[in-house]
């Protein structure tokens, strides 16, 4: 069940993505990087209306190794995870409604 | 349909915002469409958003990040009675008043329209380049740069983004190529000392990209001498492209005058194009100047020409 959305590190992330049964958007962010705070307040709506999905988020400052370990190149980079794998990657900002459609097999 | 407004604000850099303010504060309740967020710099607040600190903007002696400076106009507009629509506007009708504006099947009428969609980064233009955006080949400095520690970028330009850029990723690359095609940066002196003094950035000069190279991701890129025609690979994972910007038009092409390089045309010294009641303002129709500062001007000289216009036509 998606209520808010989860803080993830290189301690508590390979646990929550590997134990959830449901799909995981996990967004690669920093503080620094615009376009990520421009998508952060549509994640929060998402997180809020789709039940099926679960969204984290990695702060690519704090946790490096995450970034480096999925081949992170540019921010903000989503990566769909289904049963503990990467099933889907997307670059860069996009407006709700094409964030929707692209992750629409998971919702 | 929706009512017919009095004005309607289409782009949300510092020209559309400025006149979001002065429009709100005249009692005009203004409609702002301000985009759809993108990594590209076509977005909701336009191209500062893709830069970290802001120094020439003037009243911030110790500097300001691009993304709050754009918040703190946001919110200014908003205070005064603006409204915004996160949204692009697909399609314009200028042919008869109220001017329509879509957005998809929606449309949005209005008595003035203030036309500020500002401008977007050039790219090259090369076969894989499309590909390998994201993949090592880059238009934000600022979104990516953090992913070269400690390995050899590059960054093709010779003004002030692009010598800005390069200076930013210094913090995180161990060597920044500044590739250039002529023997002289066009960047303000204040950049070029910056960077000249700067150990980490090195100089191509005369030389110009003519392929990126890689699979799945950025390998190298093939640098051709303007001079003698050599070319040679240079191995590198990171490519900045910060060569210029092209205007945001294409939505008013056989609608609105545009000149040779796709740049709005407006009356001299006003916002005021061939339409009466139709005003642009910031990049859109400035390939001179080009700053925030002056785009935020020509912002407020809109907000007050519609203002104007919407008095002496008696509305």
């Amino acid at each position: 069940m998606a209520a808010g959305i989860t803080n993830l590190n290189d301690s508590t992330f390979d646990e929550t993505i590997g134990s959830s049964s449901e799909p995981v958007l996990v967004d690669f962010w920093a503080e620094w990087c615009g376009p990520c705070k421009m998508i952060a307040p549509i994640l929060e709506e998402i997180a809020g209306e789709q039940d099926g999905l679960q969204i984290a988020k990695v702060n690519v400052d704090d946790s490096p190794d995450i970034a480096r370990r999925f081949e992170v190149m540019s921010i903000p980079t989503l990566i769909v995870f289904q049963d503990g794998e990467p099933a889907k990657r997307l670059v860069g900002a996009k407006p709700k409604g094409a964030l929707l459609e692209e992750i629409g097999e998971f919702l | 349909m929706t009512d017919v407004r009095d004005v309607i604000i289409i782009g949300s850099g510092p020209a559309g915002l400025t006149a979001a303010i002065y429009t709100a504060r005249a009692n005009l309740a203004p409609l702002v469409i301000e985009g759809e967020p993108s990594s590209t710099s076509d977005q909701p607040g336009g191209q500062l958003m893709l830069t970290t600190d802001v120094e020439n903007y003037p009243g911030f002696p110790d500097g300001i990040m691009g993304p709050e400076l754009m918040q703190n106009f946001r919110s200014q507009a908003a205070r005064f009675g603006a409204e915004f629509l996160t949204a692009k506007v697909t399609k314009v009708d200028f042919s008869a008043r109220p001017f329509g504006m879509w957005v998809g099947d929606e449309e949005y009428r209005s008595n003035t329209v203030i036309i500020s969609t500002g401008a977007q980064s050039l790219m090259l233009g090369l076969p894989n380049e499309e590909r390998l955006i994201g993949h090592g080949v880059s238009t934000c400095a600022t979104c990516d740069g953090f992913f070269f520690r400690e390995q050899e970028i590059a960054v093709i330009g010779g003004g002030d983004s692009a010598i800005e850029e390069a200076t930013f990723l210094t913090r995180f690359a161990s060597k920044v190529i500044i590739i250039h095609r002529r023997d002289e940066l066009r960047a303000s002196k204040i950049m070029q000392d910056r960077a000249f003094a700067n150990d980490t950035i090195e100089f191509m000069w005369n030389s110009q990209v003519t392929a990126m190279n890689g699979e799945t991701k950025l390998e190298s890129i093939t640098v051709q001498d303007t001079e003698t025609g050599e070319e040679r690979d240079v191995p590198l994972s990171g490519l900045f492209i910060a060569i210029g910007h092209r205007p945001n038009t294409d939505l008013f092409a056989g609608h609105l005058e545009l000149k040779d390089n796709g740049y709005l045309v407006t009356e001299p010294d006003s916002s005021r194009t061939a339409i009466d009641g139709v005003f642009a303002c910031g990049d859109v129709q400035d390939d001179y100047y080009r700053q925030a500062i002056t785009a935020a001007g020509s912002g407020c000289m809109a907000a007050i020409d519609a203002e104007r216009w919407l008095e002496e036509t008696g509305h």
